[in-house]
């Protein structure tokens, strides 16, 4: 190999990494712009009328979105009665019953089920909840949103329960304690923190869904009084706004994505920065 | 994980344990059984719900439904010719934009990156991917777009002119703006999916290369991409299931407009932005058939999508992935 050749290679090499890490900067480019974007047009429209206010009607300047805030908790905590549940418990049955072959189905169908295009299930629970009811509801919304953290939840679950010991299980046998109790007092409390964790997540993804809640919770002007009535979500009313010729309007959609990022990305960090400690080594 | 002991012998115990292993431990397991098996319940009643609500539509139109490009809810004229192929373009200009960007990005803060910026480029890129679509198109709306029509579009315009891709009016929101959202959107997925692909790679495969001299991008290429290039197909096509059925983002900027044009600067429309534009202004009952016949369509081609995906993942996972499932 000569002198010639193998500077060649020296050069081949700075240069893909320089390549390479290019592409990594202009990949989180975006993630950068929508930042300062959405603090340069929406820092100014929080503030105290947008979190306690209800929404103007149009030609009229100013409002908030007390009520979509509201909307957003509710509806989460709707689908948490729905998704936490039987998401959590699925998992167990992964982590500490099944069989291999029957695991490796439900794990296949929970996985397919989470590339199911959202909108997809907004039409299903439609079919499926409004239609019965004859009306949008925060039921509805809730239901989609529940249904869809289903396979989230129980994918991570199996994930944090699988990193419990096992000498833990074979201790609670060696005293007595019976199986039930030895996985809800031993194992899921080992790993409560990261089934914690799983959900938060879970509830983070879904708290910026719109298209299933088009057609279920349908989006409300004003205070929800009533479940079986339509709801109004972050999400929706930012949509609503981002679409509409109105200029204050944008405004506020503006104010509401910047709250909206803000949780989800608090939620996010926080979620990983905790967990480090924990399961880092493994994830390195 | 099959748990070690099983604890048969019981007769030692007190009765107040008997009891409990008697009707607890059952009901416990049947319980925790029905919540996994309810996947299944999801997966058949989404399938089963959009069939039952398409059947107008499939009984009228036939397969002819697929194939008519023409798509007029005033005198019940519907085709989802349009849609698919909206779909489709838009995917594969989001795919061509993000898989060399992904890859790239993968093979940079798994292989040759410093030590240092690994942890936080791995998190910027997982809070990409948790940005929610609506804000993501409420960007593109007010900023992404006019910066395209002013800047890139002419400058496309100017240098592949010739092309018939690129000619033809512009007015920012058209197939090409969709198709950048999408890959917005995807390049998260593809990357840290490759990420994981490219870490489970065995270090036996780089040490064997580093030992016959090779570059740190020579050990990258003849070594671990060359190992890893079906996981990494995998990750693609995870990708493709994503970008066909996102919904919110490609919405706000495709135009939404049910035509076939081969000029990428005009207005598209996707099966997942007609459902969401006109499910709730539908009337009759043909026009809301015909839109979850479009729901099914698109269910169909991303459960495809995503199980090829999770295949292609699960036969490479084979022994070098960390995790046993």
């Amino acid at each position: 190999m000569n002198a010639a050749n193998h500077s060649l290679r020296k050069f081949e090499n700075v240069l893909m990494q320089v390549i390479t890490c290019a592409c990594a900067l202009l990949v989180i480019t975006p993630l950068a712009l929508i930042f300062y974007h959405l603090l340069k047009s929406g820092l100014s429209s929080v503030n105290w009328d947008f979190f306690t206010k209800l929404p103007k009607p149009v030609g009229e300047t100013g409002g908030g979105m007390a009520n979509a805030i509201v909307g957003t908790l509710v509806l989460l905590c709707i689908a948490s009665l729905i998704g936490v549940p039987i998401g959590v418990f699925g998992g167990v049955y992964l982590s500490e019953y099944g069989s291999s072959k029957l695991n490796r189905w439900i794990r296949f169908a929970a996985d397919v089920l989470n590339g199911v295009p959202s909108i997809i299930w907004g039409m299903v629970v439609f079919a499926l909840v409004v239609v019965p009811m004859k009306g949008f509801s925060a039921w509805a919304g809730g239901i989609v949103l529940g249904m869809m953290m289903i396979p989230l939840v129980m994918r991570t679950a199996e994930e944090v329960l699988l990193l419990v010991p096992n000498g833990y299980r074979e201790a609670a046998f060696a005293l007595g304690i019976s199986q039930w109790r030895t996985i809800v007092q031993i194992v899921m409390r080992t790993a409560l923190k990261g089934i914690i964790t799983g959900v938060l997540l879970a509830l983070a993804r879904v708290a910026g869904e719109t298209a299933p809640l088009l057609f279920t919770a349908f989006g409300n002007q004003y205070w929800n009084r009533n479940l079986s009535d339509p709801i109004s979500a972050l999400p929706l009313q930012i949509f609503n706004y981002a679409i509409s010729p109105y200029e204050d309007w944008h405004r506020q959609a503006w104010a509401g994505a910047l709250v909206l990022l803000l949780l989800v990305t608090a939620i996010n960090v926080s979620v990983r920065v905790l967990t480090r400690d924990r399961f880092g080594q493994n994830n390195r | 994980m099959q748990t070690v002991a099983t604890a048969q012998d019981t007769t030692a115990l007190p009765g107040r344990h008997l009891t409990q292993r008697r009707f607890g431990d059952p009901a416990f397991k049947w319980f925790t059984t029905l919540m996994a098996l309810s996947v299944f319940v999801l997966i058949v009643l989404i399938g089963y719900k959009l069939a039952q609500g398409s059947q107008l539509a499939m009984r009228k139109f036939g397969w002819h439904f697929l194939l008519s490009s023409e798509w007029d809810p005033v005198s019940e004229k519907f085709g989802a010719l349009p849609f698919i192929f909206g779909t489709l373009i838009s995917s594969l200009i989001a795919l061509f934009i993000a898989v060399p960007l992904s890859i790239a990005t993968a093979v940079f803060i798994t292989e040759l990156a410093p030590r240092w910026i690994r942890q936080p480029l791995t998190l910027f890129i997982e809070l990409l991917a948790a940005v929610p679509s609506v804000i993501l198109g409420l960007w593109g709306i007010f900023v992404m777009v006019p910066w395209l029509h002013e800047h890139l579009f002419r400058w496309l315009r100017g240098t592949f002119g010739y092309l018939p891709l690129f000619q033809g009016p512009d007015y920012g929101s058209c197939m090409l703006a969709g198709g950048i959202i999408l890959a917005i959107m995807i390049v998260p997925i593809i990357t840290s999916v490759s990420r994981e692909i490219l870490r489970s790679v065995p270090g036996l495969q780089r040490e064997a290369a580093y030992a016959l001299g090779a570059t740190r991008w020579e050990v990258t290429r003849l070594a671990v991409l060359s190992y890893a290039r079906k996981g990494m197909f995998g990750a693609v096509i995870l990708g493709l299931g994503r970008a066909l059925g996102e919904t919110m983002a490609i919405t706000m900027v495709i135009g939404n407009n049910p035509q076939i044009k081969t000029s990428l600067f005009a207005p598209a429309y996707t099966l997942a932005s007609v459902v969401a534009n006109e499910f709730n202004e539908t009337t009759g009952s043909m026009y809301p058939s015909t839109l979850f016949e479009i729901g099914l369509v698109l269910l169909g081609v991303t459960v495809a999508v995503n199980a090829l995906a999770q295949l292609l993942l699960k036969t490479f996972a084979g022994p070098g992935m960390k995790r046993q499932h």
